[in-house]
């Protein structure tokens, strides 16, 4: 597999008895938190943070040492810490993995992170399905109570910190980061206006810091390693750091969690540590590279950067998929990097029963506070359902951009682009097969069944 | 009759509602709290948990009506969320929720004709790598065959007792 890389963040991954508060402290969890508690002041600790340049990774790659610099707090406020683990981005199944098989250094991170930006209080807002999670959690956060990590005089210092989960109950919506709060404030997951943003009013109308499972779980390997040190795993430079974690799901034969450097190519991803296509006969037709709200690529569309200083420019005339998987380089390439859990699709796949089926979930659960995107996620669904069963017009195609392109710009928050995006994207990269969609529909109108045979037969 | 929580629960929603610095924090904690007890949120539960925390019964309905778990009809003791998103399709869901509902004899949304399981679609699980897969109360089945999943379904079947 890829050079020299050693796992830092999933290292304790495997090792059994990991939840428990004793094998993880032997294997090292709370050493870090300990030292961040007793010895360092939030400056030295925010500084290693924004060394490290770590990304936000729950979908819009945002710096997160940069976001703990708008904290300005006024004498009578009390900052937050919430701790964002509703993964419910199509095709992301990452925080999951860090939740139930190495939950201490999740509270490891909170505590660090509590310190760093002034919090006394943390909620971990996890969705409500994942209820054996929350259960894993709350053990854990029972453990490090009782042995005096959580609480009063965590390690012994008289800076308090105290850290509940809080379930969500089956809404999409709410992992946007304003409906969250609404959420833990009980009330209807609807997305608030922004400005102000959380940093200076969140929830309880206090400066909050909302975080992924993910960015909170590496802040302790950015201390323990140094920010410097951390940021240099990453391939891709200073200005998006360290390593992450890589989901891959679809027609690969090892589908699953995988922590490698920033950087890694999508084609590595898929041939590396995917296992490859899940049927030796059907190659690789498109890949929506990080979570469901990213446009999709293809592996026989070229990059077309001849300008020397295009951003691309040293991948130009190359696939696609060669890109290095970043923040930027994939800003660039006209998709986004997510939440860098990618859905892998071969030939046997019509990209309208894709757009079809993704369509449906934003249709389903728009929250419905903004008219172009509860009215527009609509009639995407209509539209494609009419074009599935042959019923469409020459016209659709266009009328599917149109409505995609009104919803952008226009609303509350960001699902309406979220759902626009990828719509937009399957149009652009497949244009052929929504054209031929709206004269012959698509046939069978399911997918292809088959993977079903091949799951067991995979190594 | 109206809604109550055991002496147990009660001092256990009291914690709840101690560690939100309003009472109306506590709102979906609670409602998972009484959904846990009575199998579903009726309008007593809705009824209680606003009284508990000094909110209209609106209130307390526009939370429930809000969000997909809180069940506002009576369910089966075992509630199968079957994903249906894009990973999940990709690797044959559709093959497994048309084998569930020609097992349970009823199609997604209704209940089993032995009372036994509702069927219900989901959206997404997090469990995308590990497609295709089913949620059943608080568990994942995930990896499935359809040998596997009618494997999973005899055993649950088999714990469940009989009777509606
Ligand atoms: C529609 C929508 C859904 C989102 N879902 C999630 C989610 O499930 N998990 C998550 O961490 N962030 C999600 N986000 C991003 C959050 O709003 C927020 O940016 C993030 O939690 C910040 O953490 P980070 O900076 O560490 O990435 C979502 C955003 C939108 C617009
Ligand atoms: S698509 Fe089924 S769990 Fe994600």
């Amino acid at each position: 597999m890829s050079n020299s890389f050693s796992p830092v963040l999933t290292k304790r991954y495997g090792i059994e008895g990991s939840e428990t508060l004793a094998v993880a402290e032997k294997h090292g969890v709370y050493t870090v938190a300990r030292r961040a508690l007793t010895e360092m002041t939030p400056d030295q600790l925010k500084d290693e943070v924004k060394k490290g340049s770590i990304r936000g990774r729950g979908g819009a790659g945002f710096p997160a040492g940069v976001k703990w610099g708008f904290l300005n707090p006024g004498p009578d406020n009390q900052v937050y810490l919430v701790v964002n683990g509703d993964e419910s981005e199509p095709g992301t199944f990452k925080d999951r993995t860090i939740m139930v098989k190495d939950p201490h250094r999740l509270l490891e991170g909170c505590l660090i992170a509590c310190k760093a930006i002034g919090a006394h209080k943390c909620w971990i807002y996890v969705r409500g399905e994942l209820a054996h999670a929350i259960k894993v959690l709350d053990k854990a956060i029972a453990e490090a109570r009782a042995k005096g990590y959580i609480g009063a005089t965590p390690f012994g210092t008289d800076y308090p910190i105290d850290i509940y989960t809080h379930s969500g109950a089956g809404a999409y919506i709410c992992g946007e980061e304003t409906a969250l709060l609404n959420s833990l404030e009980g009330r209807r997951g609807e997305p608030r206006l922004k400005p102000p943003f959380p940093a200076i009013k969140g929830v309880f109308d206090q400066p909050t810091i909302v975080n992924n499972i993910e960015t909170i779980a590496q802040v302790p390997d950015i201390i323990e390693m140094g920010g410097d040190a951390w940021a240099a795993m990453s391939r891709l430079g200073p200005a998006d750091g360290g390593s992450r974690l890589y989901g891959i799901s679809g027609h690969v034969k090892r589908p699953g969690v995988y922590e490698a450097p920033v950087g890694i190519t999508m084609r590595q991803l898929i041939d590396e540590y995917g296992g490859g296509m899940l049927n030796d006969e059907r190659p690789l037709k498109g890949v929506i590279p990080g979570g469901s709200s990213t446009p999709v690529l293809r592996p026989d569309r070229l990059v077309d950067a001849p300008a020397e200083d295009h951003p691309l420019h040293a991948w130009h005339g190359k696939s696609e998929i060669d890109v290095p998987m970043g923040v930027e380089t994939y800003r660039a390439l006209g998709t986004m990097l997510g939440t860098c859990c990618a859905i892998v699709m071969d030939t046997s796949v019509n990209m309208v029963d894709v757009a079809r089926n993704l369509m449906r979930f934003y249709g389903h659960e728009s929250c419905g506070q903004c008219t172009p995107c509860r009215e527009g996620s609509g009639w995407l669904v209509d539209l494609l359902d009419h074009m599935a069963e042959g019923k469409g017009k020459d016209t659709d195609t266009q009328l599917l951009a149109d409505v995609a392109n009104n919803m952008m710009g226009n609303t509350i928050c960001a699902f309406a682009e979220g759902t626009a995006m990828p719509m937009l994207g399957l149009i652009r990269q497949f244009t052929d097969e929504f054209t031929e969609a709206a004269k012959n529909g698509t046939g069978a109108g399911r997918m292809d069944d088959s993977a079903l045979a091949l799951i067991g037969a995979a190594p | 009759m109206a809604f109550q929580l055991s002496p147990e629960q009660t001092r256990e929603a009291d914690e709840i509602i101690a560690r939100y610095p309003t009472k109306r924090a506590a709102c979906l904690p609670l409602l998972w709290l009484c959904q846990r007890q009575t199998g579903w949120t009726n309008d007593e539960v809705i009824a209680f948990v606003a009284e508990k925390l000094e909110l209209s019964t609106a209130a307390v309905k526009g939370v429930v009506t809000f969000y997909t778990m809180f069940h506002e009809k009576k369910v089966a003791p075992n509630v199968v969320w079957v994903c249906r998103t894009l990973s999940c399709e990709l690797r044959g869901a559709k093959a497994v929720q048309e084998h569930m509902e020609k097992r349970f004899g009823c199609s997604a949304g209704g209940t089993s004709t032995d009372g036994k399981f509702t069927l219900l679609k989901a959206e997404c699980l997090a469990a995308c790598g590990q497609a295709p897969m089913i949620q059943v109360n608080d568990d994942y089945y995930e990896d499935l065959t359809i040998e596997k999943l009618d494997a999973v379904l005899d055993q649950i079947a088999a714990k469940t007792p009989e009777g509606k």
